[in-house]
């Protein structure tokens, strides 16, 4: 190093140079971290992972294209698992939510509406087991999981709506119920697209 | 296994300070090492593209002036690339220009490291401005921090009469740490799911037969860089919430690492450039306190639910789960929000805006003390001007001239350290008053009652910290926002960096004092406890007020 030799330079107060140092630099750094850097990486993506780094894209039982596993869908038909609440209706080109604060009256209005709406489809399920994750919006409005609690209360409505046995629908959540990532982290949860996928079969 | 979870991801922490602060203090101590093998080659490359002869040591004016001079080219090329992106390649979904004051506040945004965005990814940037513009500023913006802290360290610890060189400092901040660390990290992420492409916007039939239009791009390599480098603005608007952005708790600790590991290491690499590591731990113990204390805030709060939802007769045993993501829980979301506002990231995986109002809190003091680990370099700086006041203190307790790592504190130093902390709640309190009582500030919240003074806060306090997360119902991409945030994050990252590298500048010329029996130690448990205490009194002089009127009133309103 030239610390020392040249630690007279240090003073020279003219900044003329610093200025054509720091043009360079910057259009160096540009070009390798803007441009090259990500260019790489898709680049190596795509050649080694390319299932991963397309969305990891989903079919169902006949082949075709439904979604993508990690991007959740909204189900209108009380046949099908429901997701949870979202503002934006799953809509994918965007994310979010309504950022509604803890002691925000429409909030609280559409918590209750949707306990309404639940106690009318699901006469069968008192509202005490209804989990609290399954009528509050997520922050993305895109989340494709629910609890497996989530899943179970809405068995009873679907086994009513489609005349298949809750026991086979018990086996179609269990099997689709993830736990913990390593066995520890996260929380335990169940992909409403996978399991629908699932249940659409036994429909047909 | 909520607390466990917790538990395993600072025992990573704690364990892997030494080991990586000891690599980061080789690649800044200018010793001939072992990497120089490795980066020795690319960094001569560079030097001689940026036509950088010879490196020597820099004055204090010298190197704030570098690297100011380096922000400013950034900010004029970035700032040209988001007026023009619709004219420039890789925009396969036909995104417009950005509008001028947007433009303006999200350039600031990235280069001060805040990642504060009144935009989002989806409709408002395309790919090119997200990579040319965005992942470069993610890197610069956290090299520039780097530099800079490492620079102040070289000060207070060092003898000369410089303080290192800035544009090598910054060189090796790509070189050894930064581009290596992101490539691993984008190409985990790949591998557990999180999308790499150029491909425009998908379109699938969904299981019902509805159309669903999903936003893609390269996320993967923002997403690793965003993390590594504390930035946190993210590719889609919900940020790591978004199921692309992070797709499972696995992701979402090996991102709270990214971000938590080198602010982290950085006290110990102080220790190290002190020659006295117990210096380095001292200063870890005390954020590592503050930060147990604020995390515990957030976690049990948002456990124990909204008290509004938990009276409507649902199961509610979860905890407060509007704004949360299934997978994450309370658990991994709580320990989420506490790291990007300690390490001053302001990535979010749940909306802070939705957090209970203890738990809002807990995040908003997090960035309102900035020195709970803090983002790339400014936590420590700020820590160790909070070191500084304390030696001051104690000194004026016992009528003695302080000394800091054998070196007298006098009314120069004095007095910039008293700048850049005033400044600090200045720029947080002046803008927040000013909203309030303009049409233009009022207009944008949306959350009635005292949260609306959260929102406020939030955004001031996260702009002033260079944090970048907000409570993002705030209606904030308006002129008036994004020219006053824009200015807020300009003077919270200048002023305290030019005020201690002036401080660093000023110590290092100074004759050293020999250590005697007389010499307040900062290196025991009694300086740890004068540290913590500094910082809380100082910070609880300031904040309390605006604190009672947003989050504590919303808290003892729901009950």
């Amino acid at each position: 190093m030239n610390h020392t030799a040249s630690n007279a330079n240090c003073s020279e107060p003219s900044g003329k140079p610093i200025i054509f140092v720091a043009l360079r630099a910057s259009i160096v750094f540009i070009i390798l971290c803007g441009i090259l850097y990500p260019l790489a990486m898709t680049g190596l993506a795509q050649l080694f992972m390319p299932h991963q780094a397309n969305g990891s894209l989903i079919k169902d039982a006949s082949g075709n294209t439904v979604g993508s596993e990690l991007i959740g869908q909204s189900f209108v038909d009380p046949k099908y698992f429901q997701s949870r609440v979202s503002s934006i209706e799953y809509k994918a080109e965007a994310s979010g939510s309504n950022n509604y604060a803890p002691s925000n009256p429409d909030m609280l209005k559409r918590t209750q509406d949707s306990i309404a709406a639940w106690q009318k489809e699901n006469p069968d399920v008192p509202i005490s087991e209804l989990p609290i994750a399954l009528i509050t919006n997520s922050g993305s409005g895109l989340d494709p999981h629910i609890t497996p609690q989530s899943a179970e209360v809405q068995i009873p409505r679907i086994s009513r709506l489609t005349g298949i046995p809750a026991g086979r629908l018990e086996q179609l959540v269990d099997k689709h119920t993830e736990g913990r990532d390593l066995g520890i982290f996260g929380e335990p949860r169940v992909n409403v697209l996978k399991l629908n996928i699932d249940l659409q079969t036994l429909l047909q | 296994m909520g607390i466990l979870q917790i538990l395993i991801v600072i025992a990573i922490v704690v364990l892997l300070v030494k080991p990586l602060g000891t690599y980061v203090y080789h690649v800044y101590s200018n010793d001939p090492n072992k990497t120089d093998k490795w980066f020795g080659w690319l960094e001569r490359f560079i030097y001689r593209l940026i036509g950088l002869k010879n490196r020597p040591g820099m004055t204090w004016k010298r190197y704030a002036v570098s690297f100011l001079l380096t922000n400013i080219v950034l900010v004029a090329l970035g700032y040209l690339i988001l007026r023009l992106q619709k004219y420039l390649p890789f925009n396969p979904n036909g995104i417009e220009n950005m509008e001028q004051t947007l433009s303006f506040n999200t350039i600031i945004s990235f280069m001060t490291n805040t990642n504060l965005q009144h935009y989002s990814g989806e409709t408002g940037l395309t790919y090119f401005s997200q990579m040319a513009v965005i992942m470069m500023m993610m890197f610069t913006s956290a090299a520039t921090g780097f530099s800079v802290a490492i620079a102040f360290i070289r000060g207070i610890t060092g003898k000369g009469a410089t303080i290192g060189n800035f544009f090598e400092d910054f060189v090796k901040s790509h070189t050894r740490i930064f581009i290596p660390a992101a490539v691993v990290v984008t190409l985990v992420l790949v591998a557990l799911q999180v999308p790499q492409t150029l491909d425009p916007v998908l379109t699938v039939k969904t299981l019902e037969g509805a159309s669903q239009n999903i936003a893609i791009g390269p996320v993967a390599s923002l997403e690793s860089i965003k993390h590594l480098g504390t930035n946190g603005g993210g590719f889609f608007g919900a940020n790591s919430a978004h199921p692309f952005e992070n797709p499972t708790p696995l992701t979402n600790v090996i991102e709270i690492l990214s971000m938590w590991l080198l602010p982290a290491s950085l006290p110990y690499v102080y220790g190290r450039f002190a020659k006295n590591t117990k210096q380095g731990w001292v200063v870890f113990g005390a954020m590592m306190t503050l930060f147990v204390g604020f995390l515990s805030l957030i976690y049990f709060s948002e456990l124990r639910g909204n008290p509004a939802m938990n009276v409507l007769g649902i199961d509610a045993s979860q905890g407060s789960m509007e704004g949360k993501e299934v997978r994450f829980g309370i658990p991994q979301s709580s320990l989420f929000s506490a790291v990007t506002t300690a390490a001053t990231t302001g990535t979010v995986n749940n909306m802070h805006d939705t957090l209970t109002p203890l738990g809002g809190l807990g995040t908003l003091a997090e960035m309102m003390l900035n020195v709970v680990f803090g983002g790339k370099g400014v936590g420590l700086v700020n820590m160790l001007m909070y070191a500084i006041l304390g030696v001051f203190l104690c000194g004026l307790m016992v009528g003695r001239t302080p000394e800091f790592l054998g070196r007298k504190i006098e009314p120069r130093e004095m007095k910039l350290i008293a700048i850049a902390i005033l400044a600090h709640p200045f720029i947080i309190l002046a803008p927040t008053a000013i909203a309030f009582l303009t049409d233009l500030g009022q207009g944008s919240i949306t959350n009635p009652g005292s949260h609306g003074i959260s929102q406020v806060l939030y955004e001031y306090t996260s702009s002033a910290a260079n944090n970048g997360s907000g409570f993002e119902g705030l209606a904030d991409n308006t002129p008036f926002w994004n020219l006053t945030t824009g200015l807020v994050m300009l003077l919270g990252r200048y002023i305290s960096m030019i005020a201690m590298l002036a401080v660093a500048g000023s110590l290092v010329r100074k004759q050293w004092v020999p250590e005697t029996i007389g010499t307040f130690r900062t290196d025991n448990g009694l300086f740890y406890g004068i540290l913590i205490g500094t910082v809380l009194i100082i910070g609880a002089l300031t904040f309390l007020p605006a604190i009672v009127l947003g989050p504590i009133a919303e808290h003892l309103k729901l009950g």
